[in-house]
């Protein structure tokens, strides 16, 4: 274990063991991150107002929220990965006990459901599966020689393939697909071969008419909507034709703070949860739809540097997991207000109003900050 | 040996193959990110143009503002056709909670027939976009407003909107004149000019309404309004206001309408009455009328069976669509034929047995008195509406040229300006016959038309002008019903006046009118009765019809005919005679005679100060309302 601290700490952290260092290291908090956070949730709120038709209560009930959240991710900073690598096991077999738990009331007779009423907390186990999801696989590979063999993999499977299938019975496949690609990301950063990669993408293209026969009426649907939203424009069309509508309206610099006609006009539907990004492109234009992406990318730039940092294999696939599943909230979410993507109910990070998402999201920022700020080590 | 070295962790390796994996996954975010930006600058930059339009036409929308429609007044300036607030019940779909509930709340609290239910589904199947709201019901009782109002809070969606209709304040009396209004069907949709009609859901049907629809209908306007996604309007962005429809003042006097209406008495019948030098139409009445007001608001169709199935006919307008052989009165017009053909003068006397017979033929042609008139010349011929007399003018003339000359009265044709549905009547002639029927004038027949019967066809309002154009020394004035149309007065000439009926010799004028006054105050005067005490002069003639054809030697028995096989009754006459200020003509039928009093009593009430013509209860002048916004 010693020899792996030798080895592992690089020259660049022994550098910045220093005044700095002390400082952010023992509060446990990476200031590069934490800044574009702030930023971003910023941006994101005075998106809000705005969407919310200037409504104060709900810009204050969010900027608390993101607060707590933010409040809450330090906290789990605090937190070494050793403790989290050793909690590991239990969250991911609590998320799984709970989905099975879910998949029971619903069988009972409730219909879809994705809630579990605890007392008075109402909680959604796939939330808590999109973080427990990474942790477990790379708790798992941590162990493993990498690259992972095919024995790896099919365990691998087993551990990915139970909880989405559960959530996507629940059903919830926009989550199921999330909590998947936060999975593959473990996988292929643990270094699967190309080879390999290749073959799984091309299996994934032929399955994809029995994922069209398994589908959900309401979720063909959504995806034949998708492909020609003209068809019923005043149904299932509306959505996607009204989010394009205000996008495109707006131009290159937008029609004002608070001005855009589709969304205060309530043209557009969802305007301050899922569709908040067609409020900023009808506002800010083409200039605010860069901004926010770029803070995105900074983000994920800084997420990507800690996750390269990280000391070990568990910190690593965990960190780059979750950044990168960070990012394709932030994809999914845009492709879809602006066309390219079918409608699934994924919330713009950190922006859209709403709590459930941004509590998970602030959480893996609080688990990519404790392993980059903690120095110990895990055994293998 | 190779298992082993499997399982010894290799780090450095680990590293590498992670900063090489984050270093893909970096490459392949900035693609996707890439792609994004792509995308919005698609929509935002190439295609902006067209989503900027998308977004206006979201928000913005085009309302029309329906013209206020003109009022209509009669000659003294009382109100016969305005426009009242009703209102509508509306249901915009998207903010009902459950439409089933909803409706069947409405048609416990309204007692809407199940009919309307599904013309409103109908209706909110065809709207354009959503909140837009689909009529259920038109034409709400306050009874209805207010328990809608109590029930408020159970119909989310469910609206009450103001509309301007139609109201027609004497509706019965001038039924025929007015005519109505009513729903714009699909034929006249395809034919309206949308632009102008948009917002407007009434056009003009028959009378006055239908002849100056243009006029009355005025010029719609519209305005831009901002609206949200819910229809909700929230400011007005720009406004082209509407012209409203001009008013008209119409040449009809109500109360002599009303006088008119009254005098025939519940009977089947019409007079006609125009001011001589004007040509305005001082009162235009067809018997029985009909309640013109539920038209408007769409008549049931028990009503509307009930009105067609009615013996009386009330929905048709006898003062101008009845064709009914004028008989005797048609006398004094082929006396001046006769004159001026030179086939007689005024002081001809000829020999009446009773009869007329054609040479070489042995049919008598009767006068109406069996033992005959003796002597009579023209003004004789005239007082006691001898038949041998005319019998033999019509032999004599000819019917060719007793057909030309009666054309310049306006037999056979329409010479009304803007009288909705007139018809010509028919003045029959050689060629006429030849054409009809392929067919042979018969000599008898001339003589048949000599008395106004046969084929010969006018309606009242053909005698009344005709008696007019008498009046005025055969001067022509077409008969109308407008008198002014905004501030711009209706006055002749008109165009397409026929030309002036000439005589040789301006006292035959004279002549004839004096055989018409001798109809009412001549000792033998068929209508000696209704001239008794004449304040004036006027000039008279009498007439009766034959609703069916007595056989050569049958007797004519009023009391042995059943009331509708009786003669209808005619009366045309002008007064004063030299200075003429209203012509009349008044049919009555079945009435099987005597209907000249009525004539006496319009024209005492129109000329003598102590007149009768006494005002009826209606709305009085200008007390109009205000047009309302439709938001």
């Amino acid at each position: 274990m010693a020899i792996d601290f030798q080895r592992v700490a690089p020259r660049t952290q022994r550098a910045r063991v220093g005044r700095k260092r002390s400082i952010w290291l023992r509060i446990h908090i990476d200031p590069w991150l934490l800044s574009i956070l702030v930023l971003l949730i910023s941006f994101g709120l005075v998106v809000l107002y705005s969407a919310s038709g200037m409504s104060v209560s709900t810009t204050m009930a969010q900027a608390s929220r993101m607060g707590v959240a933010l409040l809450g991710a330090i906290a789990i900073a605090q937190f070494s990965p050793v403790t989290l690598f050793r909690w590991t096991p239990v969250a991911y077999g609590a998320g799984l006990l709970m989905l099975v738990a879910v998949e029971i009331m619903g069988d009972i007779g409730m219909g879809a459901q994705r809630w579990l009423e605890i007392g008075p907390l109402r909680f959604q186990p796939s939330e808590l599966m999109k973080i427990a999801m990474p942790m477990m696989l790379a708790a798992y590979l941590h162990r493993r020689p990498l690259p992972p063999t095919w024995r790896d993999l099919l365990v691998c499977g087993v551990i990915v393939g139970v909880p989405v299938l559960l959530i996507a019975r629940q059903p919830d496949l926009g989550t199921s697909l999330l909590v998947t690609c936060a999975a593959v990301f473990v996988i292929l950063l643990a270094g699967l071969s190309w080879k390999f990669i290749l073959t799984l993408v091309v299996m994934a293209g032929g399955a994809m008419p029995l994922l069209w026969i398994n589908m959900h009426d309401y979720q063909r649907q959504r995806v034949l909507t998708f492909l020609n939203p003209e068809s019923d424009p005043l149904g299932a069309g509306w959505n996607i034709i009204q989010s394009k509508t205000a996008i495109g309206s707006g131009g290159l610099e937008g029609k004002g703070w608070g001005l855009g006609t589709q969304s205060q006009l309530e043209f557009l539907p969802e305007r301050h949860t899922d569709f908040i990004v067609a409020v900023l492109g009808e506002e800010f234009g083409l200039i605010g739809m860069c901004t926010i992406l770029i803070l995105y990318l900074l983000l994920v730039s800084r997420g990507l540097v800690m996750a390269n940092n990280a000391q070990d294999t568990y910190g690593r696939l965990l960190a780059g997991s979750i950044v990168l599943t960070f990012f394709i909230y932030v994809f999914v979410n845009i492709g879809m207000v602006s066309g390219i993507l079918p409608v699934v109910g994924v919330p713009l990070p950190l922006v859209s109003y709403g709590g459930t998402s941004s509590v998970t999201l602030m959480a893996g920022f609080g688990i990519l900050m404790s392993i980059h700020t903690h120095r110990r080590l895990l055994t293998h | 040996m190779r298992k082993r070295r499997a399982n010894i962790k290799n780090h450095e390796q680990e590293v590498r193959v992670f900063r090489n994996r984050s270093l893909v996954a970096a490459l392949v975010i900035v693609l996707m990110a890439g792609a994004l930006v792509s995308r919005l600058f698609y929509l935002q930059v190439i295609e902006h143009d067209v989503f900027i339009t998308r977004s206006d036409n979201n928000r913005m929308r085009v309302e029309p503002l329906p013209p206020r429609r003109g009022l209509i007044y009669d000659r003294n300036g009382k109100l016969l056709a305005e426009n009242r607030p009703t209102y509508n019940l509306t249901i915009v779909r998207e903010r009902v909670d459950d439409l089933d509930t909803t409706l069947q709340r409405l048609i416990d609290i309204l007692d809407l027939p199940e009919d309307e239910v599904a013309t409103f589904r109908e209706r909110s199947r065809q709207r354009q976009r959503p909140y837009q709201p689909a009529l259920l019901m038109s034409d709400l009782t306050e009874d209805q407003i207010a328990r809608l109002a109590v029930n408020r809070y159970l119909l989310s969606g469910v609206e009450v909107e103001a509309q301007l209709m139609r109201y027609y304040p004497d509706p019965i009396v001038m039924s025929h004149v007015l005519g109505y209004v009513g729903r714009i069907n699909e034929q006249e949709l395809a034919e309206l000019d949308s632009g102008n009609y948009a917002g407007t859901h009434f056009i003009g049907k028959t009378g006055v309404e239908y002849t100056y629809e243009d006029q009355l209908h005025g010029k719609a306007g519209l305005r831009k309004v901002e609206t949200n996604a819910r229809g909700r309007v929230l400011r007005e962005l720009d406004r082209d206001p509407p012209v409203p429809g001009k008013d008209i003042t119409l040449t009809i006097d109500s109360r002599l309408q009303h006088m008119a209406y009254d005098l025939l008495d519940g009977r089947r019948g019409a007079i006609v009455a125009i001011q001589p030098k004007t040509g305005d139409i001082l009162a235009m009445v067809s018997a029985p009328g009909f309640d013109i007001n539920k038209f408007v608001t769409g008549i049931s169709y028990d009503d509307y069976r009930a009105l067609q199935q009615n013996l009386d006919l009330p929905l048709y307008n006898r003062a101008v669509r009845g064709q009914y052989p004028p008989g005797s009165t048609v006398k004094p017009f082929e006396a001046l034929a006769a004159l001026q053909d030179g086939v007689v003068k005024p002081n001809d006397v000829i020999y009446d047995p009773g009869y007329f017979q054609l040479p070489n033929d042995t049919r008598r042609y009767h006068n109406w008195l069996r033992w005959g008139h003796g002597r009579v010349d023209l003004e004789r011929a005239l007082e006691v509406s001898n038949n041998t007399y005319f019998y033999t003018m019509a032999y004599r003339l000819g019917i060719d040229r007793l057909s030309a000359f009666m054309h310049q009265f306006g037999f056979g044709e329409i010479t009304s300006l803007d009288v909705q549905g007139a018809s010509p009547g028919l003045m029959p002639s050689r060629e006429w016959k030849r054409e009809k029927y392929n067919q042979v004038w018969y000599p008898g027949e001339t003589l048949s038309a000599g008395i106004g019967q046969g084929y010969f066809m006018a309606t009242p309002l053909q005698l009344a002008a005709a008696t007019a154009t008498l009046a005025n020394h055969g001067h022509w004035v077409r008969p109308h019903l407008a008198k002014e149309i905004g501030d711009q007065a209706i006055e002749p000439p008109f165009a397409d006046t026929k030309p002036d009926v000439q005589v040789d010799q301006a006292r035959w004028w004279q002549d004839v009118y004096k055989g018409m006054e001798a109809v009412l105050q001549g000792s033998e005067g068929t209508a000696r009765k209704a001239g008794a005490g004449l304040k004036y002069e006027m000039a008279a003639k009498t007439g009766t019809a034959q609703v069916f054809s007595l056989g050569q030697n049958q007797k004519y028995d009023a009391d042995e005919l059943t009331e509708r096989l009786r003669d209808h009754a005619l009366f045309i006459g002008f007064a004063p005679v030299e200075d003429p200020q209203i012509a009349i003509a008044v049919i009555v039928e079945n009435a099987g005679g005597g209907v000249s009093g009525l004539g006496r009593e319009l024209t005492d009430a129109w000329l003598l100060p102590d007149g009768q013509l006494k005002d009826w209860p209606g709305t009085t002048v200008n007390e109009e309302v205000e047009s309302i916004d439709g938001d």
